[in-house]
C-alpha cells in the first residue's frame, strides 16, 4: 500500500471505529470487540508507516483548502510519528483496561464512553500528523471537545464542575491566545506550514518572535504550564481509564507535542536561540516542575498526586525544548514517550486499587502491596520511571535532557532537574514503602485480591513497556534524532 | 427574454404572490404558494449572482425609464451576495414554517401570516436590489410594516408590545433615513445611487451633506440594532413566532447593514466617512461595546430566544467592527459574517422553534434533559452554538479568522484581542444551555405525554442550515471569494 493510503487510513480508522461502536449500542461484547479491533488496526497502520518515515519519506495528504493557501493537510514527520506510535499502542492497552474497569465498576453510558474514546484518538492522530498550524488547531480543538463527555462521564455535580474548568481553560487558552497567535503568524509570515528549521527566520522581528512564543506557549493550555494547569487536576473526576489515556497520553501529550513541534518546526531552534527574550520559558517551566512536585508531595488523594506529577513532568518536556540545544530536543521527544508509558502505568494502578478496594487516598494504602502484588509492582516500576532510575524509560529521556542542559551550560535547568528528582522520589517512594512494608490497618474487614484480569494484564504490559524502552530505545530515539536533526 | 428581466422578477414574484394569499383564504394553499414563490426567488437570486460574477454589474431600468430619472435596479457583487443570503433564508424557512406556524398561530390567521411573510421578503429583497435611494425607503417601509405584523402574531400577548416598540423605533429609523435622502436630493437633485456617488463626494465639506450623512447613519444604525440603539430587538425576537425569529435574525438586520454599507462606501465614499469624519472610531467603539455588553447580558438570560437575540446584537458588533477597519479584508470579513451569521442564527432559532413546538417554552429551566428527549434538535443546537463561538470547521471560525486578520492588517492589534475575548463570552452562554440539556435529568412528573422529536418537516430545514454551517466552514472558496470581490469593489473606484 502506498504511504498516502496508509496515512489516510490512520485518520479514517478511528472515525470508522467510532461509528461502528455507536452502532453496537446495547451489545457490549460486539462493542468492545470493535474497539479492540480498531485499536489494533490503527496501531498496525502506524507501525507500517514507521520504517518509511525512518527512511526519510514524508507522506503528504492534502484534503481541501480551508482558507486561501492554508489547506487541511497532513504530513508525517518523525516527531508526529513517535507521538502517533505511542498513542495508538497505548490505546490498545487502554481498551483492554477499560473493559475490565468499566465492567468492574458497572459504569453507565459505556457506548458513549467508547465512541468518545475513538473520536479522541482520531483527533490525536490529526494533531500528530497535521502539516500546518491550522490543521493542528482544528484537531486540537476536536480533541478538547471529544474528551469533554469523557471528563464529565459521571454526570454528577462534581463532574460538571470539573468539566467546566476543563473546557473553560482549554477553550479560553486555545481560542483566546493560540488562535490569535496563529492568525498573527499567517499575517506576518504568509504560511502556516511546519518546515524543518522553522518559518519565522528572516520574516519576524525578534520582539514579535518573543511575543509569538509567549502566545503559543500560553495558548497551548494542554501543556499545563503554570498558572494554566488547573484543568488537569480538575479533569481527574473522570473515570480512571480516561485519566490514564487522555491525561497521561493523548491530551497532555498533545499539549507538549504541540510545544515541541512549534519550537522545532515553526520557530526553529536556531531562530529562538538568537532571541534574547526567551529565557522566561526556561524559568517558568522550571518553576512549574518544582511547584507542581511540591503540591504532589502534599496531596493525599492518589489521582491528585498523579495529576500534579503529570503537570511537573509535562514541564520537563517544555524545559527540555526551551534549553534550545538539539540534544535536549531529543530528550524532549523521548520524554513524551517515556512519561506516557510510566504515567499510564501509575494511573492504571490507581484505577486498579479503586476497582478492587475502593481506596482513593495514599494514606489508606498501607500493606496493599501484599494483596495486589502485580498492581503495586507495576506502580513501583512506573514510579521509578518518573524519578528517572534505570532500568526504566524515564532514565533515558532525563539523560538526554541533562546532556542538553550541560551542553547549553544552563545552570537553572541542571538545578531544577536535580531538585525535582529528589522531590519525585519523596512523593513516590513512601507510597511504595507503605504498600509493601507497612502492616495493613487493624480491622480492615474488606477482603479483596487483585483487580479483574484485563486490568492486571494492561498494567503489566505498560510496566513492561517502561522497561523495554530502557533496553531498546532505538526506534523512538531514531525518530527523535531525525526530528532534531542530530546524527545517530 | 426571461433572463433579461430577472432583476424585476426578484421583487415582483413575492409582491404578486402576497395578495394572492389573501385571495386563497386557506392556510395550506397559502403555504404552498409561499413555498413555490420563495424558492423561485432563491433561484432568481442565485442566477443573478452567477451572472454578476461572470459578466459584471447588471443595470435594469424599470419600465424602460432611463437611469437618473427612472428607477434603476443595479446589481453588483455586493447586493447579489446579500440577495442570495436573504432569499436563501427566506426559502429554507418556509418548509419549516408549515408545522411551526400551525402550532403557534390561530388557524384562521395563517393565510395572513404567509401574506405578510411574502411582503416582508419583497421589501427586504427590494431594498437590496434597487439602485434608487428613495426606492430603498419605500421597500424599507414595506418590509417594516409587514414585519410589525409578523412579530405581533406571536402567541404571547407581550408580542403586541414588542411589535409596538419595534414599530416606534423602526419608524424613527426609517424617517431618519428618509430625511437623509431628502437632504441629499436637495443638494444634488438626484435619487439614483450611482448618480449620487458621482455628485456627493465633491460636496464633501457641505453642511447639508454632513447632516444627511448623520441622519442616514443613525437611521440605519437604529434599523440594524447597533448598540445602544438595539432595545427593540430582544423583545421582537423573543415574542415573535419561532419561524419569524429565525427569518428576521437571518435577514432583517443584515439588510439594514447593507443600507449602511451602501451609503458609506458607495454614496459618501470611504475617505469622507473615515478620513474627513471619524466614523471609524465611533463605529469601532460602539461595536466593541455591543460585543461585550450584549454578550454579557446574554449570559444572564433565562429565555433562550432572548439570549440569542442579545447574542445577535453582539454579532452585529462584529460586522460593524469589520466595516470600521475600512479595508478590503475588514469589509470582506463583515460581509462574510453577514452570511455566516445568517446561517448560524437561522439554524439556532429553527432549533428553538422545534423546542417551542414540543415544550411550549424555550426557558432554560424547561430544557432540562432535552439532549436525550430531542437528540436530533439538540445536536443541531450544539453545532450551531459551536459555530457561534467560532470553533474551527464551522462557518463562525472563518468569520473570526478574517476579522482578526483585518484587525492585525490595520495595525490595531488590540481589536484582535477584543474580538477573541468577546467570543469567549459566547462559550459561556452557549455552554450554559448545553449543560442543562445534557446533564440535567429530564423532568418526570408530566409523564402523560413524553417529549418527542420534532417532525421531519422542521428537522430537515434546520439541518440544512446547520449543515451549511459546516460546509461553509470547510469549503470557503465560494463565500470568501464573493465577499472579497464585493469588498474590493466597494473600496475600489466605486461602481
Amino acid at each position: 500500500m502506498s504511504v498516502t493510503v496508509l496515512l489516510a487510513l490512520t485518520l479514517s480508522l478511528p472515525l470508522l471505529g467510532a461509528v461502528l461502536i455507536a452502532m453496537s449500542n446495547g451489545k457490549p461484547n460486539q462493542r468492545e470487540t470493535v474497539t479492540l479491533l480498531t485499536a489494533v488496526a490503527l496501531f498496525a497502520t502506524v507501525v507500517a508507516l514507521t520504517p518509511k518515515v525512518l527512511a526519510g519519506e514524508r507522506p503528504y495528504l492534502e484534503l481541501l483548502d480551508i482558507l486561501p493557501g492554508v489547506a487541511l493537510a497532513f504530513r508525517i514527520e518523525p516527531l508526529g510519528m513517535l507521538f502517533a506510535l505511542v498513542a495508538s499502542f497505548l490505546w490498545i492497552v487502554n481498551s483492554i483496561y477499560s473493559i475490565g474497569y468499566m465492567r468492574g465498576n458497572k459504569e453507565r453510558h459505556q457506548t458513549r464512553f467508547y465512541v468518545c474514546f475513538a473520536a479522541a484518538l482520531w483527533a490525536t492522530m490529526g494533531v500528530a500528523f497535521s502539516a500546518n498550524l491550522l490543521t493542528l488547531f482544528i484537531f486540537y480543538e476536536a480533541l478538547t471537545i471529544s474528551t469533554y463527555p469523557l471528563v464529565t462521564h459521571q454526570g454528577n455535580e462534581a463532574a460538571i464542575r470539573g468539566g467546566r474548568t476543563y473546557l473553560g481553560i482549554l477553550l479560553t487558552t486555545s481560542i483566546g491566545v493560540m488562535l490569535p497567535a496563529i492568525i498573527l503568524t499567517a499575517y506576518l509570515v504568509g504560511t502556516l506550514d511546519f518546515r524543518a528549521g522553522g518559518i519565522l527566520a528572516g520574516k519576524v522581528s525578534p520582539e514579535m518572535g518573543g511575543l509569538l512564543l509567549f502566545l503559543f506557549m500560553y495558548g497551548t493550555g494542554k501543556a499545563a504550564l503554570m498558572p494554566i494547569h488547573r484543568w488537569l487536576p480538575a479533569a481527574m473526576v473522570a473515570p480512571t481509564p480516561v485519566s490514564a489515556l487522555l491525561h497521561a497520553v493523548a491530551v497532555v501529550k498533545a499539549g507538549v507535542f504541540v510545544v515541541v513541534k512549534l519550537i522545532v518546526y515553526t520557530f526553529g531552534i536556531d531562530y529562538l536561540a538568537k532571541l534574547t527574550n526567551t529565557d522566561w520559558l526556561l524559568y517558568i517551566s522550571g518553576a512549574t516542575i518544582l511547584i507542581a512536585s511540591t503540591i504532589a508531595l502534599s496531596a493525599d488523594n492518589l489521582k491528585r498526586r498523579l495529576a500534579y506529577s503529570t503537570v511537573s513532568q509535562l514541564s520537563y518536556v517544555i524545559m527540555a525544548a526551551a534549553i534550545l540545544a538539539p540534544i535536549s530536543a531529543v530528550g524532549a521527544a523521548m520524554h513524551i514517550a517515556a512519561h506516557a508509558f510510566g504515567k499510564i502505568t501509575l494511573f492504571f494502578a490507581a484505577g486498579s486499587i479503586y476497582t478492587a478496594s475502593h481506596k482513593t487516598e495514599v494514606s489508606q494504602l498501607n500493606g496493599i502491596g501484599r494483596r495486589m502484588p502485580w498492581t503495586m509492582g507495576a506502580f513501583a516500576i512506573g514510579a521509578l520511571s518518573m524519578i528517572g532510575v534505570p532500568p526504566t524509560a524515564g532514565f533515558v529521556s532525563k539523560w538526554y535532557i541533562l546532556l542538553g542542559a550541560l551542553d547549553a551550560q544552563s545552570t537553572v535547568a541542571i538545578v531544577v532537574i536535580v531538585v525535582s528528582t529528589l522531590l519525585n522520589a519523596a512523593y513516590f517512594l513512601p507510597v511504595i514503602y507503605a504498600a509493601f512494608f507497612r502492616k495493613p490497618p487493624e480491622g480492615d474487614e474488606h477482603k479483596h485480591g487483585e483487580a479483574p484480569l484485563p486490568i492486571v494484564i494492561a498494567l503489566c504490559i505498560t510496566a513492561a513497556g517502561t522497561i523495554v524502552l530502557f533496553f531498546l530505545p532505538d526506534i523512538p530515539l531514531a525518530l527523535a534524532r531525525a526530528m532534531a536533526g542530530v546524527g545517530g | 427574454m426571461i433572463e433579461a428581466h430577472l432583476p424585476a422578477l426578484q421583487v415582483v414574484l413575492p409582491l404578486l404572490a402576497a395578495p394572492l394569499c389573501v385571495v386563497l383564504r386557506n392556510g395550506t394553499a397559502a403555504w404552498a404558494l409561499t413555498l413555490a414563490t420563495s424558492w423561485a426567488a432563491l433561484a432568481v437570486a442565485v442566477a443573478l449572482l452567477v451572472k454578476v460574477l461572470a459578466d459584471g454589474p447588471i443595470s435594469y431600468e424599470l419600465g424602460n425609464w432611463l437611469a437618473p430619472w427612472g428607477i434603476e435596479y443595479k446589481i453588483d457583487a455586493v447586493n447579489a451576495f446579500i440577495l442570495v443570503v436573504v432569499a436563501a433564508i427566506g426559502a429554507i424557512v418556509v418548509p419549516y414554517a408549515y408545522a411551526s406556524v400551525r402550532a403557534e398561530i390561530e388557524e384562521e390567521r395563517i393565510y395572513l401570516f404567509y401574506c405578510m411573510y411574502l411582503l416582508t421578503l419583497t421589501g427586504l429583497l427590494g431594498i437590496v436590489i434597487t439602485g434608487d435611494a428613495f426606492n430603498i425607503f419605500v421597500f424599507l417601509e414595506i418590509s417594516s410594516l409587514s414585519t410589525y405584523v409578523l412579530v405581533g402574531l406571536g402567541r404571547d400577548r407581550r408580542a403586541l408590545t414588542a411589535a409596538y416598540q419595534y414599530l416606534i423605533m423602526g419608524t424613527i429609523g426609517a424617517t431618519f433615513i428618509l430625511i437623509g435622502i431628502g437632504l441629499l436630493y436637495m443638494m444634488t437633485g438626484t435619487l439614483n445611487i450611482a448618480d449620487l456617488a458621482k455628485r456627493v463626494p465633491p460636496l464633501a465639506g457641505n453642511r447639508t451633506v454632513l447632516a444627511a450623512f448623520g441622519f442616514i447613519t443613525v437611521g440605519a444604525s437604529l434599523k440594524l440594532a447597533l448598540f445602544p440603539l438595539h432595545h427593540w430587538l430582544p423583545n421582537a425576537y423573543a415574542y415573535a413566532p419561532s419561524t419569524v425569529s429565525a427569518f428576521l435574525a437571518g435577514t432583517a438586520t443584515k439588510v439594514s447593514l447593507y443600507i449602511l454599507i451602501r451609503f458609506i462606501f458607495t454614496v459618501f465614499g470611504a475617505s469622507f466617512a473615515f478620513k474627513t469624519l471619524p466614523l471609524d472610531i465611533v463605529l469601532s467603539v460602539l461595536a466593541v461595546l455591543a460585543m461585550f455588553v450584549s454578550s454579557t447580558v446574554a449570559i444572564f438570560q433565562r429565555d433562550i430566544k432572548r439570549l440569542l437575540a442579545y447574542s445577535s446584537i453582539a454579532q452585529i458588533g462584529y460586522m460593524i467592527l469589520g466595516i470600521s477597519f475600512a479595508s478590503v479584508t475588514g469589509v470582506a470579513a463583515s460581509l462574510l459574517h453577514i452570511f455566516n451569521h445568517a446561517l448560524m442564527k437561522g439554524g439556532l432559532f429553527l432549533a428553538l422553534g422545534c423546542v417551542m413546538l414540543r415544550l411550549g417554552s424555550v426557558r432554560i429551566e424547561d430544557m432540562h434533559g432535552l439532549g436525550r428527549t430531542m437528540p436530533v434538535t439538540m445536536a443541531a443546537f450544539v453545532i450551531g452554538g459551536l459555530s457561534l463561538i467560532g470553533i474551527p470547521l464551522t462557518a463562525g471560525f472563518i468569520s473570526k479568522w478574517y476579522l482578526v486578520l483585518a484587525a492585525l492588517e490595520s495595525g490595531r492589534w488590540y481589536f484582535a484581542v477584543l474580538i477573541v475575548l468577546s467570543s469567549l463570552l459566547a462559550v459561556i452562554y452557549v455552554w450554559r444551555i448545553i449543560e442543562v440539556a445534557y446533564f440535567r435529568p429530564a423532568p418526570r412528573s408530566e409523564a402523560a405525554e413524553p417529549v418527542r422529536e420534532a417532525p421531519a418537516s422542521m428537522l430537515i430545514p434546520m439541518w440544512v442550515l446547520i449543515g451549511a454551517n459546516i460546509y461553509f466552514g470547510v469549503e470557503t472558496s465560494a463565500s470568501v471569494g464573493v465577499a472579497r470581490q464585493a469588498a474590493a469593489m466597494l473600496l475600489g473606484s466605486g461602481p
